[in-house]
């Protein structure tokens, strides 16, 4: 796993004094039906856009709150690795975009059967978010309701 | 950050009744934060699938992270580790 000691001393003293988010009580969905049986959607916190959408705002105050629209057709070879951090190594993004948005392998899983099938659309959202409070008060209950509405039964979430 | 930032995602879902499981890096974080259903990978910020390019090392790891959402035996939050180290 990865460990501080991969980070910078600023970052590893602002994550020592930060006061992370406790998720609780543990919201749980239970499947209904089997994997291959579901509608996928991805989730990706490596701040991916199209060409044809605006970048997030690096200089959004405790991080850009939003999220865009990444459609399941899209190549990864059309995606942009805008994460603010620099704080990890971005040249496997740049290089393989799978390590923070797997469309290709997710399309493998739907050949094979693992899955049923892959949602029309997918959430991509800055992960570098220190206020999260419009991202949770807003965002994610939008694109959640956006998911539900696809009739979406499972989801996977990467960060980077 | 991304670990927090994709746990809380988790949760919108969840309480929308979407199933979820997301992957973690850090697993101090992953216990502060505790994303209902996670799969902490042995890797470095920004490979969470391992190896650029390693098809079907990637797909190793994400059958992992799926599979965890069959498993009836599990209660929340749940931290998963998956001990294949890069090659």
């Amino acid at each position: 796993m990865a460990t501080s000691s991969e980070l910078t001393l600023s970052v590893r003293l602002f994550l020592k004094a930060y006061r992370w988010r406790k998720i609780a009580p543990t919201p749980w969905a239970t499947l209904q039906k089997p994997l291959a049986q579901c509608n996928l959607a991805l989730g990706s916190s490596a701040g991916f856009v199209l060409p044809s959408q605006e970048p997030f705002d690096d200089h959004y105050k405790g991080g850009d709150p939003s999220c865009r629209w990444i459609p399941t057709e899209t190549s990864t070879s059309d995606l942009i690795e805008t994460h603010r951090s620099k704080s990890f190594d971005h040249d496997g993004l740049q290089t393989d975009p799978n390590l923070g948005l797997p469309l290709n392998r997710m399309r493998t899983l739907k050949e094979n059967g693992f899955i049923g099938s892959l949602n029309h659309r997918h959430v991509s959202f800055m992960g570098s978010i220190t206020a999260p409070g419009k991202f949770t008060a807003k965002t994610a209950p939008a694109f959640a309701q956006s998911l539900v509405e696809d009739d979406v039964d499972i989801a996977l979430l990467v960060p980077v | 950050m991304c670990n927090q930032t994709v746990s809380l995602a988790a949760a919108a879902l969840e309480t929308r009744g979407i199933a979820t499981v997301v992957l973690q890096f850090m697993k101090d974080i992953a216990l502060k934060v505790g994303p209902p259903r996670a799969l902490l990978v042995p890797y470095p910020h920004g490979f969470a699938l391992g190896r650029p390019l390693d098809a079907a090392g990637q797909i190793k790891v994400l059958k992992a992270a799926l599979s965890l959402l069959e498993r009836k035996d599990l209660n929340p939050p749940h931290l998963e580790t998956y001990m294949e180290p890069l090659k």
